[in-house]
């Protein structure tokens, strides 16, 4: 469990990125922080891991302040996976993967296995292991990063926009590959992102976030489309476009569903799930 | 301080000549770079070729220079021509690989927004290509003015006089406020020149300014 | 090409092994003073480069000052300093010219190098936990080094050419030749030693261009393999 406890960043410039923030991340789940850019959704990521410091208040992973923890061996333990992989160019695919193992003194060899088979949980061949990054595709260089990020077996996982900058179709790979990875794992995982169909998709909470990180809603992704809090949240969301705001229609085959332009995006199926 | 109270007039002489024979070989450098750049950016072949040929030409010591260019030129030794050619070719060493880079800076997109919309290639390296290589161009340009006034210096060793006789006479005399003027002299000329040519690109490019 | 075949008789010439000044030695004089004094600068500048482009600490000043370098003349800082120093400590006081030359070029070239490092990069590197000492040593140094030994190299050049008008102030260095030929007219002499000098640098530049390519990280120079 993660707990943030009026949490506050302003840079030196005056500038204010974060204005007392509070939220309990409940553990094994996924929580989706979801908001347009310069909201401070990666600021709030990056303290969790001490990369960015908070001005003042509290951040407690398991009722123990991380401030309190020495900030090389925090981010040691917990996973983190950045919008462009952030791979090392000079090291092979295997050596990036066993980056933390040998930070932590494991033996280069006993890394090198454990990294091959972290390799197979995130799906990439073994073949690739020695390769270097720049010689594989965006899609495959996020998984790298994934596999990184979960070598040393942590508890929590920080992933910054991780599909913001590989094309539609590998995005929606990994999506599916990172649900299937959850419900194998079950990490408490905190996910950033400003695509909120992403955030529906992967988040067990979703939080989406205003200017400063003000909490605009937390909650489920149906408690959110079933009653969203603002304005701002219907209008983020897109309640009253789209695939999100549907009627019924009558055709001689059954009830279809309709966007708001007549376009016809779903069939009713009849009977709970 | 006495000492360069009452040489003055020496040190204003010698200025004056120094700034003259620097001035020559800033202008042909950069004249003769812009072509010599174009090629190196527009065609791969003559690219490695003559970057690597004026990295040669960098590489070669000034004193072994100026006794290169008088059996290959047929100029005399102890001439001005010599300290001339000789810093030219070091302003074309300098300037052709910072054209060529200047030039590859351009944004493609730019470029072809201008073919689009019609520019002829003569009209389009005039109006587009060189105006937009003009912030690399004129750094270019700053180091080499910067290098050859410097650099002028060493003429004293084949005979010509500029703020370097300073620097000989100085040490044949002992005299250190002298050296030091001389030292003080070039760098203070040559930071000003360098302030100058800001100061142009400012006036000639002012889309380059910060917004306020 | 009269004048260049009596420069390579010149050079050729049994005379050159022996007298006040040997080819060789002159040579050797030449190629330790310049390795020695770029090895005393690189022992100031790589380290104080590499925190600057670490830390993004004093980062003006060293841009500042690699600028402003560039226009002290390199005579008349030889002169200055021998005479300052006395002339009795020529070499001492030629060494420190040569080795406050040489500063500028290396320092700009450790701390651009770790500078141009992509900063994504670092940042995966802090955050899966490497201590400020280990993101600078496991990868900003092996990713600068190319700039690192590209500003080495500048600053071997400038040396090779300052001990040559180094010549001026003693009896040593390729551009002693030189400077004794002008004043005996001694054209052959003149350019024999210059056609060295030239062997010399070009060779030197050729060994550093080398390196630059050698000391490229694997992985940063792979270009994307044939999928398979």
């Amino acid at each position: 469990m993660i707990e943030f406890r009026s949490v506050t960043k302003t840079y030196p410039d005056g500038t204010h990125a974060v204005a007392d923030f509070d939220l309990v991340v409940p553990p094994h789940r996924t929580t989706v922080f979801v908001g347009s850019s310069g909201c401070g959704k990666t600021t709030l990521l990056r303290m969790i891991n001490r990369m960015v410091e908070p001005t003042s208040g509290t951040i407690e992973i398991d009722g123990e302040s991380i401030l309190d923890r020495d900030a090389v061996r925090l981010r040691r333990s917990i996973g983190y996976v950045l919008q462009n992989g952030g791979l090392l160019p000079h090291h092979r695919v295997i050596d990036n993967v066993a980056t933390v193992l040998r930070l932590d003194g494991v033996p280069k060899r006993e890394a090198r296995d454990r990294a091959m088979e972290v390799l197979d949980v995130v799906g990439l061949d073994r073949a690739l292991a020695e390769r270097y990054p720049s010689q594989l595709s965006g899609g495959q260089q996020q998984r790298v990063g994934v596999a990184r990020a979960l070598a040393a077996d942590p508890n929590i996982l920080l992933m910054d926009e991780p599909f913001g900058a590989v094309d539609p179709i590998v995005r929606a790979e990994l999506q599916t590959e990172t649900l299937r990875l959850q419900q194998e794992l079950h990490k408490t995982v905190v996910f950033v992102t400003h695509d909120i169909d992403e955030a529906f998709l992967l988040g067990d909470q979703v939080v989406i976030l205003e200017k400063c990180a003000q909490v605009a809603q937390v909650g489920s992704p149906s408690e959110i489309i079933e009653n969203p809090a603002s304005d701002f949240v219907a209008s983020f969301i897109g309640t009253e476009r789209g695939a999100r705001a549907l009627r019924t229609k009558q055709t001689d085959r059954g009830t279809v569903l309709v966007d708001t332009a007549g376009r016809t995006q779903g069939v009713l199926v009849e009977g709970a799930p | 301080m006495t000492w360069v109270l009452n040489n003055l007039d020496l040190i204003g002489r010698l200025t004056v000549e120094h700034l003259r024979q620097s001035a020559i070989p800033i202008m042909l450098g950069l004249a003769l770079s812009i072509p010599a750049g174009w090629f190196a950016f527009r065609f791969r072949l003559t690219r490695g070729l003559l970057l690597t040929f004026v990295g040669l030409l960098y590489t070669i010591p000034s004193l072994a220079l100026f006794a290169l260019l008088p059996p290959l030129l047929g100029i005399s030794f102890l001439s001005e021509v010599n300290l001339v050619v000789a810093l030219t070719i070091y302003a074309v060493a300098i300037m052709t690989r910072f054209v060529a880079d200047a030039l590859a800076s351009v944004e493609p997109s730019v470029r072809q927004a201008a073919v689009a919309v019609g520019y002829g290639a003569w009209q389009r390296f005039w109006r587009v290509d060189l105006p937009l290589a003009g912030p690399v161009v004129l750094a270019g340009l700053r180091v080499t003015a910067v290098s050859t006034i410097s650099l002028a210096t060493v003429g004293i060793l084949i005979g010509i006089d500029n703020l370097g006789y300073l620097f000989t006479n100085g040490y044949q005399r002992q005299i250190v406020p002298e050296i030091l003027a001389g030292v003080v002299a070039v760098v203070v000329i040559a930071l000003i020149v360098d302030g100058l040519l800001v100061l142009a690109g400012r006036a000639l490019m002012p889309w380059t300014r910060k917004g306020s | 090409m009269g004048l260049f075949g009596d420069a390579i008789a010149w050079i050729f010439s049994p005379d050159r092994q022996t007298g006040s000044l040997p080819l060789s030695e002159a040579i050797g004089t030449h190629l330790a003073f310049t390795v020695v004094s770029v090895l005393i600068a690189a022992a100031v500048a790589v380290p104080a480069g590499w925190l600057i482009g670490h830390t993004g600490r004093g980062r003006e000043v060293a841009v500042a000052l690699s600028g402003a370098a560039r226009a002290v003349p390199s005579f008349g800082l030889v002169l200055l300093l021998v005479l300052v120093l006395g002339v009795t400590h020529k070499v001492g006081a030629s060494t420190t010219a040569f080795v406050l030359l040489a500063i500028p070029p290396i320092l700009a070239g450790a701390y651009s190098g770790v500078e141009a490092v992509d900063r994504r990069v670092v940042d995966g590197a802090r955050s899966v936990g490497m201590t400020p000492a280990q993101v600078l040593g496991k990868v900003e140094v092996p990713l600068g080094l190319p700039l690192l030994i590209g500003g080495l190299r500048s600053a071997t050049l400038q040396v090779v050419a300052t001990v040559t008008l180094a010549g001026y102030v003693g009896s040593w260095g390729l551009g002693f030749y030189i400077v004794q030929g002008i004043q005996i007219r001694n054209f052959a002499q003149i350019l024999g030693a210059a056609l060295v000098i030239v062997v010399l640098a070009v060779v030197l530049d050729a060994l550093f261009a080398i390196l630059e390519r050698l000391v490229v990280p694997a992985g940063v120079s792979a270009r994307r393999a044939p999928e398979n």
